[in-house]
């Protein structure tokens, strides 16, 4: 049996955390006797992404689902496919980027297969073993799967490094059959940021504000060094729901999970559920102008002070 | 129309949970409990359909122990008009839950369930996906924002990158993300009215539902303490240590 990851991606570009999880499918094939890994791809217009797919290191099949009703990947639709490939092949395990996209499809899909999800790994001890963080990542839980047809995981990224890609490709083919029944759901619209805003849970640096931030306007000292260090930018959830920056931006529980090479967290006090989104950065850096803020425990290098002062120095000096 | 707000008790935002010793979970002795925070937009958003006469009852749900009966006093003092406790002191997974929640809808019939996106316990970010694949209702999840008209739900998302629009026909479930709305707080007044409202109790075995766990929790330890850092005394003494001691700029 194999082990089938669902991409993600917007029918043009495969996005990077589909690499983590194959990662995370390649740990669990070197604990397992079957170790061949197919991706799924479900879109329209969708080769380049299938194409990119089939370079990742370790894949040694790419489906490829291909049809205008396929396009929105709603849920709904997504579904569908997906159960007619579990039909078609016979599958182990089924992983999905712990993403927005794969926290919206992946339980719809385990509760069809009457399957209990484990979200979020960050850690694969046995095929069917996992670890992942509950209480805002105050505790690690080991899970084991211990009934259903197949075990079905979303995967945090910060738990495997990205798979890389190859030079050469695994070969790619058609999905037999396409589903067609979206029930009844429309997409409207999209509203996204432009794509070259660097993506938070892929960049090497992230530079996140808080509430000492005082004003959205203060966001762009916040740019500036981000451009500077070619960084992503986040916030905390007092930030957005300060009304600073969109939802989109928040690192934390109920947010993004980071973990980048550097991470400056400028304003931010530190609760618990923003500690859960970047604890396991490499190198944290923390400017806040409380001397007793939560965040300096996690600090590698705290500098306490202005955030409004700090930030042009900071930039001017990089 | 009527309305269906799943809600469930977790530990209060604000608690730093601890490991127990043995591995075996988190310390939950005297420790503040709360309606999940998700839960409580979701309660706040079937209200506001209601006060603006698009719906004309809710019915808040939680499954749990007795004491989940305060939470849905809570439900009840922000405006829900009555309760429905599915007690039980097992373990539930969010698969099961979905499966006990698929039952209460068939009794109730309503044509919109409205829950939180995550339970700020467990971090599973399942249940409303689940019931909706159960009930083979469409799902708008992480929703911002929330209309509905003509027998039809206009959702917008939270996703990466931004937000997207969803039209689902009715019936349908929405989970809730944190900028849909903000909760209101409870009056003392709407507390006492509260009490009067009706709360039914129900038990597991009344919904005739296979429950039986499918996962297994081994252990439960605490993560990797971070080292303690360093206070630098300037920006010029930040960056020589990224520089040359951290190596990351």
């Amino acid at each position: 049996m194999a082990l089938l990851v669902l991409a993600e991606h917007d029918n043009a570009t495969l996005k990077p955390a589909t690499q983590n999880s194959v990662a995370a499918a390649r740990k669990i094939g070197e604990k397992a006797d079957t170790s061949e890994i197919h991706v799924l791809v479900i879109g329209h217009q969708a080769v380049p992404v299938a194409e990119a797919a089939a370079r990742i290191e370790g894949v040694a099949k790419v489906i490829l689902a291909d049809e205008v009703e396929l396009g929105p990947q709603t849920a709904e639709i997504l579904t569908a496919q997906v159960l007619l490939q579990l039909q078609a092949e016979h599958y182990s395990h089924l992983l999905a980027p712990a993403t927005t996209y794969g926290k919206n499809v992946l339980p719809r899909i385990a509760a069809k297969l009457d399957v209990q999800q484990i979200s979020g790994i960050i850690d694969v001890l046995s095929p069917s073993t996992f670890v992942r963080p509950i209480y805002a990542g105050n505790a690690l839980a080991t899970v084991e799967s211990i009934a259903g047809a197949i075990i079905v995981l979303t995967v945090l990224s910060t738990g495997f490094d990205a798979s890389p890609l190859r030079e050469t490709s695994a070969p790619i083919e058609s999905a037999k059959e396409l589903a067609k029944d979206s029930a009844g759901v429309r997409l409207v619209g999209r509203q996204l940021a432009s794509s070259d805003k660097i993506e938070l849970t892929a960049a090497r640096v992230v530079v996140s504000g808080g509430r000492g931030l005082q004003k959205a306007e203060n966001f762009q000292l916040l740019e500036a060094l981000a451009a500077k260090l070619n960084a992503a930018v986040g916030a905390s959830r007092a930030a957005v729901d300060a009304g600073f920056v969109p939802n989109d931006y928040q690192v934390g529980q109920t947010g993004k999970i980071v973990a980048p090479e550097l991470y400056i967290a400028v304003g931010i006090s530190g609760a618990i559920q923003h500690l859960a989104g970047m604890r396991d950065s490499k190198v944290i850096v923390a400017i806040n102008k409380d001397p007793d803020a939560p965040i300096f425990q996690v600090a590698d290098y705290g500098l306490v002070g202005d955030a409004l002062e700090i930030l042009p120095q900071l930039t001017a000096q990089l | 129309m009527k309305l269906l707000v799943p809600i469930k008790r977790v530990v209060d935002f604000t608690v730093k949970v601890r490991v127990k010793p043995d591995g075996s979970g988190v310390d939950l002795e005297n420790v503040k409990m709360s309606m999940n925070p998700f839960d409580e937009i979701a309660v706040e958003e079937a209200i506001r359909l209601k006060e603006r006469g698009l719906a004309n009852e809710i019915i808040v749900v939680s499954l749990g122990p007795a004491a989940c009966q305060e939470t849905l006093r809570t439900a009840l003092a922000m405006g829900a008009d009555r309760a429905v406790l599915v007690e039980t002191d097992a373990e539930l997974e969010p698969l099961a839950v979905a499966k006990l929640l698929k039952q209460i809808v068939a009794k109730e019939e309503p044509q919109l369930v409205i829950l939180g996106k995550q339970a700020i316990d467990d971090d599973s970010n399942q249940t409303g996906q689940m019931l909706a694949a159960l009930l083979d209702w469409p799902q708008g999840t992480f929703a911002s924002k929330l209309e509905i008209a003509e027998g039809k739900a206009t959702v917008t998302r939270e996703i990466d990158g931004g937000l997207e629009t969803l039209e689902l026909p009715l019936p349908a479930v929405i989970t809730t993300d944190l900028r849909l709305n903000e909760p209101r707080y409870t009056s003392l007044p709407n507390i006492i009215k509260a009490k009067k409202r009706p709360l039914d109790t129900l038990k597991i075995s009344d919904l005739q539902t296979d429950i039986a766990p499918r996962s297994k929790t081994q252990k439960v330890g605490a993560p990797q303490p971070r080292k303690a850092g360093i206070r630098v005394n300037s920006v010029e003494e930040l960056v020589t240590k990224l520089r040359e001691e951290a190596k990351v700029i």
